[in-house]
């Protein structure tokens, strides 16, 4: 479960990013954050990841108090909360598996667990025949799918896409979609920020709008709402 | 940590020495040439410690050389006279049969050259041995006003002067070292910046994957370390080969004469040894942190 307790965040230089958010997501939810650029989606993103640090409020996250944990103590938040970006951010020189293996190599994860975990996330995510390719010989589609595979196979709870499908065609967006909707019902809570409107309005899922850092609309099974 | 994950990071670190050969390659070069720097003091400075040291035993004394002229009960009385001096601990008559003798022995296989003179020409002599080395001054003055003397010699200034040059190097070579360990200090920072730069992409994922700080920053502090430890392994085989061509060049030209001993090799290396170890990864080490501090924020 994610609540955002009367979040502000101003920056230092005197922007005001978001202003007193007030928000719960409960546990397995799959909701869409939408808005204008610069509306504060990725200020609540970088807040949730505790890249930044709110000027107001708390965040709690699975009953713990973020805002308050510790520094060193943010590679275990990191672990329950994952992210996928628009820029799939695959290291070139791994191959898919070594790609996807990584994540669960820098936790220390046991090798023999490694070895079960990474060919049963690839085969979720469809690319068990492209484990051996490096990214440059794949389709922007199936890159994303690697950075999504990578994203969830050490079982984080919550899974924030930042625009998954930002730089993906029509037809290639959907099949993505398909793969985080089956993560979703997995039990992995999913928060999407997106300007996919014909995606948003098709999935009806729970959507947050935000416009100049408040939240404007809150809706279950809600649409995208604006003309783009 | 886990043997594996141990494995992991000193093949990352090598990999990245690999990768920027050039700045590894001036990285080393550069320990290596602070540390052979340091190993030239560090064998001088010792060196003339220790031959302070063994002056300071051999050098105590005050040889009063008299008058061949002088009957037994002159010097005798000379002797007693002398006892009395404040700061005079005892005193050894030495007869110049004796100090023929010993001079022959100090000149080793080389004695020969003294069985062409056909006289002693050396005088008998008085060695006072005093209480400590600073009151030689006084002593010496009071031997002045005595008769049958003809000749005092004392070595408080060979002493003077060899304390004089052995801090001289010290000082020297201190502030030579901490600035060529600053900058060879800042060179590796340089090259771990370099790899920084190179992984940036792979520390981000890392980060947004739940690796630990330490787990991010190992494989770069493991990276300097490597560097300094080379760079300190070859400057100590520098510093051994050449202490061992200098002892030996040492030993068969100036021993006899000098009749001191220079530090052994193996003495020499059992001193330097851990010290550029030490320096050396902690070097790359430091280095390293100056590096992470500055540009990984984790």
């Amino acid at each position: 479960m994610i609540q955002f307790r009367n979040v502000s965040k101003v920056y230092n230089k005197g922007i005001q990013a978001l202003t007193n958010i007030n928000l719960t997501i409960e546990k397995g939810e799959f909701i869409f954050l939408v808005g204008p650029s610069g509306a504060g989606k990725s200020t609540f993103i970088k807040l949730l990841l505790k890249e930044e640090e709110p000027t107001q409020g708390s965040i709690i996250v699975d009953d713990v108090d973020i805002t308050k944990l510790p520094r060193r103590k943010v590679p275990h938040l990191r672990r329950n909360i994952s992210v996928v970006f628009q820029d799939f951010r695959l290291l070139p020189n791994k191959t898919v598996y070594e790609n996807v293996a990584f994540a669960m190599e820098v936790i220390e994860a046991p090798s023999k667990e490694i070895r079960r975990q990474v060919p049963m996330i690839l085969g979720m995510v469809g690319l068990s025949d492209k484990a051996k390719q490096y990214p440059n010989e794949l389709s922007g589609g199936e890159r994303q799918r690697v950075s999504i595979a990578r994203s969830i196979v050490n079982n984080p709870s919550i899974l924030i896409a930042d625009e998954p499908t930002g730089n993906l065609d029509p037809e290639t967006a959907w099949e993505i979609m398909k793969v985080l909707r089956q993560i979703n019902r997995r039990g992995t809570t999913l928060v999407m920020a997106t300007h996919a409107k014909d995606i948003v309005d098709t999935m009806q899922q729970r959507v947050v709008a935000l416009e100049k850092g408040r939240i404007v609309r809150d809706e279950h099974r809600g649409a995208y709402g604006y003309e783009d | 940590m886990k043997i594996r994950t141990m494995g992991y990071m000193i093949k990352q670190s090598l990999i990245s020495i690999w990768r920027n050969r050039g700045m590894s390659i001036a990285s080393i070069t550069s320990v290596m040439a602070s540390l052979t720097i340091l190993g030239v003091i560090i064998t001088i400075v010792l060196n003339v410690n220790n031959i302070s040291e063994m002056a300071k035993m051999q050098f105590d004394t005050i040889q009063v050389f008299l008058v061949d002229e002088l009957d037994n009960e002159q010097i005798n009385k000379l002797g007693q006279d002398i006892g009395e001096i404040n700061g005079v601990r005892f005193i050894d008559y030495e007869t110049k049969k004796e100090a023929l003798e010993r001079m022959k022995e100090q000149w080793g296989d080389k004695a020969y050259l003294l069985e062409v003179l056909e006289e002693n020409t050396l005088p008998n002599s008085y060695i006072i041995h005093l209480e400590n080395i600073e009151i030689a001054d006084n002593v010496v003055q009071s031997l002045n006003d005595m008769e049958g003397i003809e000749e005092i010699k004392y070595h408080k200034e060979i002493l003077e002067t060899m304390m004089g040059i052995a801090n001289f190097v010290r000082t020297v070579g201190l502030v030579l070292i901490v600035i060529l360990i600053l900058i060879t200090m800042f060179i590796i920072a340089n090259t771990i910046k370099i790899t920084l730069n190179s992984r940036r992409q792979e520390i981000n994922i890392m980060k947004y994957v739940g690796a630990t700080n330490w787990f991010i920053r190992w494989p770069f502090l493991m990276e300097g370390i490597i560097l300094g430890l080379m760079g300190s392994i070859i400057s100590l085989g520098i510093v051994y080969f050449g202490y061992e061509y200098t002892f030996n060049l040492i030993n068969s030209q100036f021993n006899m004469v000098m009749n001191v001993r220079v530090i052994s090799v193996n003495e020499m290396m059992n001193r330097t040894l851990p010290i550029f170890i030490v320096l050396g990864t902690g070097v790359g080490a430091l280095g390293s942190i100056l590096s992470l501090r500055k540009y990984l924020r984790v």
